[in-house]
């Protein structure tokens, strides 16, 4: 599988990124190199093999439905760069 | 018909847990914004999600009841995109896995019933809310409030079986009853705790192959999935009448206007790049849990209201009526259980008792009048203690003060005097101050029944029981 320009732009778009013609290039090939390698698991033979999404003991750690106490609204709040009334406030959002 | 529609529905049912699905914070609704988040559903870096058992027991429960068959392993994913309201940028849902799938419910339709099917169910996060207008003014920015962030959620997705837009109100409505007899959500439409987006594709009658469906959202009542998916019906036709074609893309239905209009905003967004949630383990729901689920399922909408009309032989309608919600069902068996007369507590039950819930906006559960009362009531109909036309008084100031009929009764000294020998006496004494009347009436004058029947209600301050009057005065005028 080859990366194209396209693709960089694209995972960039989604990913809310602008980049500058030369960050491009430097990622195209980047990302390249990147899935070559891992492209060399595809030499096993997996067929048959179910996918491993994780080597942990299968039992589901659940836990009960009960209230802990939440954050206080100003903590909550403290990390965003702009908040008013209790709420976060971002560039506004148009539908 | 030339053309059919083919209609498919995806339902979010938010679930009645006290805490979050990954995390301790409460879901109750209508706090102060942003007082029930932490760092996990604030998405903080290096915080663990950890999940609510009973969420996933009321999903399993649904599951059961719509006969979906659970998979014994699924997998939470990430469902990546940017949107104020989704502070982690991705929501936990499942993708590729889900809890269950290959289910199905009946609806009743133009007399007949069909089978709608269920395609999957899933367990998923509820994002949080932007808030718009409500006092605040500012036309350069929204506002958010993230305490809907990581509420429990189940989607419900259904084959593209409907036709018509009454078909999909009538599988809502059902899908809807399952989940509020099974206590797991409380079916609000206008709250958004339950939730409907609607696949719409028109075809050729007789076609095969799907038209280009367009996902029509923000229909926040059964009125408005009606409107919008009519509207879009007629819309699609039009467009391909004309030779045109139906683009794929998400509408949005304007109630004011009774329309469905593009939301072009979202062009790209379709690219979520679902991958296996790393934080979190894959679901293994395991035997007891299903198996737990099962034996406390409570009997379903469907087959009680087949009991009723069956055990009881009281009408489809009032069987439907009354099995409504659990508590009044259960309400009515008891009073039938108390009277052993099905038809009558069901007039008294759905008849003068919803009457006056509905006045007063509320439901069987905050009503003060206890189902024995109903009963002690009919009981004194039954015995000709109290005529319908005074019961009917009397269960107004039961239904008020939730006292008993009998002490109402007697304070109000409208008791009915249905005593054959008490009667006797007072029409006695009515016949023998009338001589002349009584001549009258027995040479022919048999108007004058009616005089008769008044003198007896005066003497009796109304309280004689008007059938007990007519039978005795006929027997003395006799002769
Ligand atoms: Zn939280």
């Amino acid at each position: 599988m080859s990366i194209t320009k396209k693709d960089v732009l694209h995972v960039a778009d989604l990913a809310r990124l602008a980049l500058t013609e030369k960050e491009i290039d430097l990622y195209t090939g980047q990302l390249q190199r990147i899935l070559s390698y891992v492209e060399k698991l595809s030499e096993l033979d997996t067929s048959g093999v179910a996918p491993t999404t994780t080597t942990v003991p299968p039992e589901t750690a659940f836990r009960e439905d009960r209230v802990t106490p939440s954050l206080a609204q100003e903590d909550a709040l403290r990390n965003a760069p702009l908040s008013e009334k209790g709420c976060f406030k971002v560039p506004k959002i148009i539908e | 018909m030339k053309y059919e529609a083919v209609i498919g529905l995806e339902v979010h049912a938010q679930l009645l847990t006290d805490s979050k699905l990954f995390c301790g914070c409460s879901t109750r609704f209508g706090s102060e914004p942003n007082t029930q988040v932490c760092q996990i559903c604030l998405g903080m870096p290096g915080v663990l999600p950890v999940l609510n058992k009973k969420a996933v027991e009321f999903a399993v429960k649904m599951s059961l009841a719509v006969n979906c068959r659970i998979n014994p392993r699924s997998i939470f994913a990430r469902k990546n995109y940017f949107y104020p309201d989704l502070p982690k940028g991705y929501q936990v849902s499942q993708y590729t896995e889900p809890l269950s799938e290959h289910g199905h419910l009946e609806i009743d339709i133009d007399g007949g019933r069909k089978r709608i099917g269920i395609t999957r169910i899933h367990m998923e996060e509820d994002a949080g809310k932007l808030l718009h207008g409500e006092g605040i003014e500012d036309s350069n920015f929204s506002f958010v409030d993230l305490n809907r962030t990581g509420v429990p959620l189940i989607e419900i997705v259904s084959e593209p079986d409907m036709r018509t837009s009454d078909e999909a109100v009538a599988y809502l409505k059902a899908l809807r009853d399952i989940l509020v007899y099974l206590r797991i959500c409380d079916g609000n439409m206008e709250e958004g705790s339950f939730r409907c987006d609607a696949n719409v594709s028109v075809r050729l009658m007789g076609a095969e192959k799907l038209g280009t469906k367009a996902e029509l959202k923000n229909m926040n009542s059964f009125k408005y999935v009606k409107e919008a998916i009519d509207y879009e019906i007629q819309r699609q036709i039009d467009l391909v009448e004309n030779g045109e074609k139906v683009v794929q893309e998400t509408r949005l239905f304007d109630a004011s206007k009774g329309i469905t209009a593009s939301m072009r905003s979202k062009e790209e967004a379709h690219d979520y790049r679902y991958f296996p949630e790393p934080d979190l383990l894959p679901l293994n729901v395991g035997a007891k849990l299903v198996d737990q689920a099962r034996e406390t399922l409570p009997e379903l909408p469907e087959a009680k209201r087949a009991r009723f009309i069956t055990d009881y032989a009281i009408p489809p309608y009032d069987a439907g009526v009354l099995t409504a919600t659990r508590e009044l069902a259960d309400y009515y068996e008891e009073v039938v259980k108390a009277t052993g007369e099905p038809k009558v507590s069901s007039n008294w039950v759905m008849g003068e008792l919803l009457r006056l819930l509905k006045e007063d906006g509320k439901d069987v559960g905050d009503c003060a009048l206890k189902p024995s009362a109903i009963a002690d009531l009919i009981g004194m109909i039954k015995k000709g203690a109290i005529s319908g036309k005074m019961a009917k008084e009397v269960f107004e100031e039961m239904y008020k003060t939730g006292k008993p009929p009998a002490g109402i009764v007697k304070a109000r000294g409208i008791t009915q005097i249905s005593d054959e020998s008490e009667l006797a006496g007072v029409i006695d004494r009515v016949l023998e101050a009338n001589p002349e009347s009584v001549d009258r009436y027995r040479s022919g004058k048999v108007q004058l029944f009616g005089f008769f029947v008044g003198e007896t209600m005066k003497a009796t301050k109304g309280q004689a029981n008007p059938q007990a009057v007519n039978k005795i005065l006929k027997e003395k005028l006799a002769g």
